[in-house]
């Protein structure tokens, strides 16, 4: 029933072998293919990105379909768990215990979501990104803090922009799963931040944010080293 | 009716209506079958329901659930804030301030939404926010005031989790679903995070921990969130960093329209 599935060895040392059942992969490939085969049929041609991405066929291929929304989102929560790694393991100055324990929180949620992608996508999961955090000073509050807000923001938005180009509904309701809680960490680091502007990105209409792959890497790219290609990314 | 036209007329919305149902011959000699058994409306819609899995209807019936559960929350922001007194702080008055705009310009956002979709907004209920003396204090007490205001917002988030795949078959109105989402989430944080504050109990977190909630009336809120299995994949222990209890916190859960209904009604006076 079960079968046993090799990972290598993740930045922060996570462990591999872990078990999962073989009937679910199957099932996830079948999905994915379908999604591949309805989005095909789409516009899923997209333009020149931004840093670190290419559209001349070089680069990580995120696949097709709902394969690259998957990947993309895998992309996200690689990073977003990289980022809060290096807060933990280096602690900005003057942290406070409650800050530690709540800011160590949104760190295993990050991994939970990067490897419940990596299990979810099997082998169509793209490689371990290489990340580029030198811009961002670690012992400084202000700068961590001001960083966290950035990807938390990003991170909700890339997942509403990113919703309907998802053609298996079980797949949109993961991403639903996720997005809440990204909003979550979002609305507590922006308190963090500024009290009490934990939602003070929303527009006229109350509407939090949505954004275009493009849009996101666009923003994103400084801080991944890895070149992606975004060829088969919904636009 | 002509029939043929209204197919012709889905044909230039969607070329591939005819891919999504079949042949067209077959579509119109099931549409005709069909037709004999039944009214027209239904027959369309069902075949509508065939090609695209949801109907329009569909999409109106959710923006209209949406649009009840917004009124809920405006009306009990709106009648918080008079009661200032209430308030230990500024900041707090200014946060139940914050939010009640942003659930009054969702209102405003999903009437306008239903009208221009060709439906009809629903009436706003009248609503008894104690819930029949379960919460007699909501306007006396302040704790009393964060509890209700904590099962509401959370009872939000998974309300529109539960009813995104209905909205696949329009983009726009899927997208501006998910954008309401994430900002009810970002209430509920910071209402919980009052909470975390006030009752100095730290069990309560920006995210939901297992079913936890410290008040027990509102435990069906929350009954479902100790999920630690997502699409086959156990979470817990996925990583060594990820306990039973980040498991949970990391997947909010979806809730059906009907349990977020039997929580909304408790506040409804029918």
């Amino acid at each position: 029933m079960f079968t046993r599935k090799t990972h290598s060895v993740t930045s922060n040392g996570n462990e591999d072998g872990i078990a999962m059942p073989n009937v679910h992969r199957r099932t996830f490939l079948k999905y994915a293919g379908m999604g591949a085969a309805v989005l095909s049929t789409g516009s899923i041609l997209s333009s020149c990105n931004g840093e670190d991405d290419t559209t001349d066929g070089t680069g990580v291929s995120l696949g097709s379909g709902d394969t690259s929304v998957l990947n993309y989102a895998f992309a996200l929560e690689q990073l977003e768990a990289a980022f809060y790694t290096q807060v933990i393991l280096t602690p900005y100055s003057g942290i406070s215990d409650e800050e530690m324990s709540l800011l160590t929180d949104i760190r295993n949620h990050e991994i939970a979501h990067r490897e419940f992608f990596r299990k979810a996508l099997s082998t169509n999961a793209i490689v371990d990104l290489a990340v580029d955090f030198s811009s961002i000073d670690f012992t400084s509050r202000d700068k961590v803090l001001a960083a966290a807000q950035t990807f938390e923001d990003l991170g909700v938005a890339a997942y509403n922009g990113a919703g309907k180009y998802i053609s298996t509904p079980a797949y949109l309701g993961l991403a639903g799963k996720i997005v809440s809680v990204e909003a979550r960490h979002a609305a507590y680091i922006r308190d963090l931040v500024s009290a009490g502007s934990f939602s003070s990105n929303a527009d006229s209409n109350g509407l939090d944010g949505a954004k275009t792959p493009a849009d996101v890497f666009a923003a994103a790219g400084v801080y991944i080293k890895t070149r992606i290609n975004t060829n088969t990314l919904p636009k | 009716m002509d029939l043929q036209n209204i197919f012709s007329e889905i044909e230039k919305k969607d070329p591939e209506i005819y891919d999504r149902l079949d042949t067209r011959r077959n579509v119109m000699k099931q549409f005709g079958r069909v037709l004999a058994l039944s009214a027209v409306p239904f027959a369309l819609g069902s075949l509508l329901k065939k090609a695209y899995g949801r109907t329009p209807a569909d999409v109106l019936a959710v923006l209209n659930f949406a649009l009840t559960l917004e009124y809920l929350e405006a009306s009990f922001y709106a009648e918080a804030i008079t009661h200032t007194s209430l308030f230990p702080t500024n900041a707090a008055l200014t946060a139940f301030t914050t939010i009640g705009t942003h659930e009054t310009a969702h209102v405003a956002f999903l009437k306008s939404a239903i009208t221009s979709s060709g439906g009809t907004p629903v009436d706003k209920p009248t609503f008894d926010f104690t819930a029949g003396g379960a919460f007699s204090d909501v306007f006396t007490n302040y704790a009393t005031l964060l509890t209700v205001a904590q099962a509401f917002e959370d009872t939000g988030v998974r309300a529109y989790k539960g009813q995104a795949a209905v909205l696949m078959e329009n983009p726009t109105v899927l997208t501006a679903a998910l954008q309401i989402h994430s900002i009810e989430a970002r209430h509920a944080a910071h209402i919980r995070s009052m909470r975390r504050a006030s009752t100095g109990d730290t069990k309560i977190k920006p995210w939901i921990t297992g079913k936890y909630t410290d008040i027990p009336a509102t435990q069906p809120v929350y009954n479902g969130e100790e999920n630690e299995i997502q699409a086959d994949v156990t979470i817990t222990g996925i990583a060594t960093q990820v306990t039973q209890n980040a498991a949970t916190e990391s997947f909010d859960e979806p809730l059906s329209k009907e349990a977020v209904l039997a929580i909304a009604n408790l506040f409804i006076v029918q």
